[in-house]
């Protein structure tokens, strides 16, 4: 038993089947990517698991519990942090405003009204985000405005704050889209360190291969809203029936 | 059912006036992504246009008579308007006379220019700014514009005449077989609705089939692809803004004989044309149509006596609760379009 | 030390919490500054009705900045909380006492259950539809004002007190004539006048109580803009598809700031029933929303002085602009040549007088247009520009837009 567990999820657009049947089991404290080629559903199963789109049959059940029909803010409470493709901060803000924020969501819930406390006194929290931004080299960095950061910085700063909230399940979005060689690599090389360094369960949704074959522990291979073969990294990269979803994609171009 | 047609025809003049406000507001915000709160500005200005022309050709040169005396026992004074002096007194008495609807051939060259010097001089440079700025600039330019009509106007405001052929009402309940004496209707309010209608068919005809009115619905569709294929949209809608104008403009002008032009008329219509273009949809044209007509109609039909000894005071807010509801249960309002206006 | 155990300020804001209130305990004196009879004594705002408005105006875009400067959501409706709090605050001056202080808490919490009406139902939308809806709101509460609450209301006379009130707890004490407002039997229209230098100064109750609320309610907001509840409403307006990911709800954060941004309208309209105890469906037209707007755009949305200085601005302004006519421009002209001066004084008159809704449009036109931090930010470049023309610094430093972004949205004093 996983701790993210999908069974036979299907959801359509109009006449469009984006996903059908998708059985997915996500195991604790493993790396677990899910590839495919463009239009092959990754999104909208991400979207699927984090509350945006409820699908139209199946279930998803988050460590017991199910998702379906949980708000965005309640499926995060139970446990599921989520990195997008483009990094989503709070460009306004300092980068240590940003960072307490989900301090503030993990301790006190969806919402509190501390109107009237002193953000300074809430000596735990800051601690613990500073730990945080140190352990990503960003320390130097917290009385920074979010938004005038590079593109880099802006993803390491949108994983410190879901680590931060110590979840269990971290979901990352094409985690590398649109970064250059070097920021994909120091993406990849943050992500391993997080990996060894931490209990945690990681999904990925990915189409780099690079990417996918130095952090998976599994991968499960998406084409056409269904899963189609999944197994071990090693396994996945001789497979034939992955080649044919890939190369059949390129032979239509 | 003869209550009921009359409230329908009662509604139709100012529905008419909602829907022609209504549309160029609703051109603005698609093609230009702008809210533009000085709209109501440019109505009103239309309106003045009307007294304008009607003072010019009112303009008059005082004789003596010295045959007639007045009450004082002093000659009489008799004023001749300067254009009955020139063209003679039958055509200059029908040009003062039809002054109203000359000033829709008059009004239109101002309104395009208003229209072109608000977009070039303020607009253009907020499109990349945030919509409460939008709001905020155009609604200092609203005063502004308020302020210089009071100037020149006064504050009181100023009865503009229908032409002559068309004071009065007749009984369009007679005319349809109805009893007689119910459903009598202001030719001028008729008048009104079939310009109105005329002005819509127009408009919907000019982006209907003409290459600028496709490439300005494309534009109002995707901006950023219509700008790639290389068109320079920007003047396009420019252009845009000045037609905006001129419909509203000239819905002004025809409005002056139903009600008598005041400076503040366009913050009033505003408002209103807003929850309009709202309930339409923010960016669908025949969404602003349609809701400015219906919203006219059940104005009307929320005034009857009958309505409103049921719900006390219904007509006063009738169109804000039906914005109210229809905003809730239809984000996008009747007929609005995924992703317009929303941040 | 006073500033972090009693007040719960760091120093910068318990020393910027102390000029405010050195400020308004001032104003009398500061607002006065030409000698009576001389030229210049029509610009002196020291008198007891404008200060009383100021220090109303400056609670009511405080608390329009909350909402605004915080999260983002402008409403073109708040002046209907404010004609709701004044409706409210004479009706409790009908039935039960003049002191004003029931007045002014029944005020707030007819208003801020308003707020919450209005708020859970226009939330549901963001961006312009947020603002039409609550446009929409406010137009409707004033044409009820007008026709079917004419009970509550008293329609187009206003809502006035009389005789015949019950007034529970002043019956026994009450005369003839129709009595005064005030606090605990100090009447709010009393006042010391002083004369100095020539100069007169006018110490008034009311006005030195609403200074004492402004400066509550100043405090307050200080307060919640350094609290973690502020820091949530900038996280609002900064991006809630991140905050709704982060496992809070944007709903109650935004609601809650509505309420209290409605409760200070409320109080504000209180308050001006307590200067003066009548109520006019007036209050709640949208060209008032818009005022509070500019006052808030003026003086620099999401700052704290912004919204004050700005109310203080356009008061100020509103009541001198007003006060100038053609007489009081020809005693300050005269000195020019004949021609001149009518094409200067032609001008002048333009915009004073009957004239100062156009000097409105055209300053906020100009506001929104050069300068959208509004004067805090001006008043910031001002003096960055002076400190770097002292140290003769590299020119080019702090005029790169790229490394310094959007100064505007961040809390002054930072």
């Amino acid at each position: 038993m996983g701790i993210l567990e999908v069974k036979g999820v299907g959801k359509r657009f109009g006449g469009l089947q984006a996903l059908g049947d998708v059985n997915l089991s996500i195991e604790e404290n493993t790396v677990h990517a899910i590839i495919g080629p463009n239009g092959a559903g990754k999104s909208t199963l991400l979207n699927c698991l984090v509350g945006k789109l409820i699908p139209d049959e199946g279930s998803v059940t988050f460590a017991g519990t199910s998702v379906l029909g949980r708000k965005p803010h309640e499926i995060n409470q139970l446990g599921i942090s989520r990195v997008f493709q483009t990094p989503e901060i709070f460009g306004d803000l300092t980068v240590m405003e940003n960072m307490m924020i989900p301090c503030f969501a993990k301790r006190d819930g969806a919402f509190r009204m501390h109107a009237i406390e002193n953000m300074e006194q809430e000596t735990g929290l800051i601690e613990k985000a500073s730990t945080m931004l140190q352990d990503l080299g960003m320390y130097e960095k917290r009385d920074m405005i979010a938004s005038s950061m590079s593109r880099g910085d802006k993803r390491r700063l949108e994983i410190a704050m879901c680590l931060v909230q110590e979840p269990k399940l971290l979901l990352l979005d094409e985690p590398t889209a649109g970064m250059a060689r070097a920021d994909t690599n120091n993406t990849i090389a943050l992500l391993k360190q997080i990996k060894e360094e931490r209990d945690i369960t990681i999904a990925i949704i990915e189409h780099d291969m690079h990417v996918v074959f130095s952090l998976a522990d599994r991968i499960t291979v998406l084409a056409q809203g269904t899963p189609l073969v999944e197994d071990t990294p090693d396994n996945i990269k001789g497979h034939p029936k992955v080649k044919e979803a890939y190369l059949g994609e390129t032979q239509q171009v | 059912m003869e209550t009921i047609l009359l409230q329908l025809l009662n509604g139709l003049d100012k529905g008419s006036a909602y829907a022609l406000i209504a549309l160029g507001l609703t051109l603005i915000f698609g093609t230009l992504g702008v809210v533009n709160f000085a709209h109501g500005a440019i109505f009103m200005i239309g309106a003045f246009c009307a007294v304008t022309l009607s003072r010019l050709l009112n303009l008059s040169f005082e004789t003596v008579d010295p045959e007639k005396l007045d009450f004082l026992g002093n000659p009489a004074k008799i004023k001749t308007p300067y254009v009955e002096a020139w063209f003679g007194h039958d055509f200059g008495h029908a040009l003062i006379d039809w002054a109203v609807p000359l000033a829709i051939l008059f009004s239109i060259p101002i309104m395009i220019a208003v229209g072109f010097i608000m977009e070039r001089g303020l607009i253009k440079h907020f499109y990349k700014r945030p919509h409460a700025d939008q709001i905020l600039v155009t609604f200092g330019l609203a005063i502004v514009l308020q302020e210089v009509i009071k100037y020149f106007y006064g504050a009181n405001p100023i009865s503009t005449p229908a032409p002559d052929a068309f004071k009065g009402s007749f009984d369009f309940g007679a005319m349809l077989g109805f009893d007689p004496n119910v459903i009598i209707y202001p030719y001028w309010r008729l008048v009104y609705f079939l310009f109105a209608a005329v002005v819509i068919g127009a408009v919907f005809s000019f982006l209907r089939f003409t290459t600028f009115g496709m490439v300005v619905r494309a534009g109002m569709a995707d901006r950023e692809t219509v700008g790639l294929l290389g068109i320079n949209i920007d003047r396009r809608f420019t252009i845009m803004f000045g037609l905006a104008a001129a419909v509203a403009g000239s819905a002004g002008v025809m409005y002056a004989p139903i009600l008598s032009p005041n400076y503040h008329m366009g913050m009033d219509f505003l408002v209103l044309c807003f929850v309009v273009v709202v309930v339409g949809g923010m960016g669908s044209l025949p969404g602003a149509v349609a809701a400015g007509f219906l919203l006219g109609i059940l104005e009307s039909f929320s005034s009857m006596n009958a309505v409103k000894s049921i719900l006390p005071g219904i007509d006063q807010i009738i169109i804000y609760v039906v914005a109210i509801i229809i905003l809730l249960t239809r984000p996008r309002g009747l007929m609005g379009k995924k992703g317009v206006m929303e941040d | 030390m006073l500033g972090k155990k009693i007040l719960g300020l760091n120093k910068k804001d318990t020393r910027f919490l102390l000029i405010v209130i050195a400020l308004t305990l001032l104003t009398p004196v500061l607002l006065q500054p030409f000698a009576e009879g001389s030229e210049l004594a029509q610009f002196n705002g020291g008198y007891p009705d404008l200060m009383q408005k100021i220090a109303i105006f400056g609670i009511f875009a405080v608390g329009f900045n909350i909402l605004f400067g915080l999260t983002g959501y402008l409403s073109f409706g708040h002046a209907a909380f404010l004609g709701v709090g004044s409706y409210a605050a004479v009706w409790m001056m009908k039935l039960l006492t003049m002191n004003v202080i029931p007045a002014i808490l029944l005020a707030m919490v007819v208003s801020g259950l308003f707020a919450a009406a209005i708020g859970f139902v226009s939330l549901r939308r963001s961006g312009i539809y947020f603002s039409i809806l609550t446009l929409a709101f406010a137009q409707m509460s004033y044409k009820m004002a007008y026709s079917v609450l004419t009970p509550l209301t008293n329609g187009e006379t206003g809502l006035q007190l009389s005789l015949d009130d019950p007034r529970v707890l002043d019956r026994a004490i009450e005369g003839s004539s129709l009595p005064v407002t005030n606090i605990f039997g100090l009447a709010m229209n009393a006042s010391h006048k002083v004369e100095v230098l020539g100069r007169v100064f006018t110490f008034n109750v009311g006005y030195y109580f609403c200074a004492v609320i402004a400066v509550i309610a100043f405090y307050v907001a200080i307060r919640l803009f350094r609290s973690p509840f502020g820091m949530m409403l900038r996280a609002v307006k900064s991006n809630q598809q991140r905050m709704t990911y982060t496992g809070l709800d944007p709903k109650p954060y935004t609601l809650a700031a509505f309420v209290i941004s409605g409760m200070y309208a409320g109080l504000a309209g209180g308050l001006l029933a307590a200067m003066d105890p009548l109520a006019g469906a007036d209050r709640m037209l949208w060209t008032a929303s818009g005022e509070v707007v500019i006052m808030t755009i003026l003086g620099g949305a999401g700052t704290l002085m912004g919204p004050v200085l700005g109310a203080g601005v356009i008061k100020y302004l509103e009541n001198i602009f007003s006060k100038i006519n053609e007489s009081v421009l020809h005693s300050w002209f005269h000195w020019l040549p004949d021609g001149i001066e009518d094409v200067v004084i032609w001008v002048f008159a333009r915009f004073t007088g009957e004239g100062w809704h156009l000097t409105l449009g055209v300053t906020f036109m100009l506001v929104v247009t050069f300068l959208p931090g509004g004067l805090v930010e001006g008043l910031k470049r001002l003096s960055k520009r002076i400190r770097e023309g002292k140290t003769k610094r590299d020119k080019y430093d702090g005029s790169d837009p790229e490394h310094h972004p959007a100064p505007t949205k961040r809390v002054a004093g930072e």
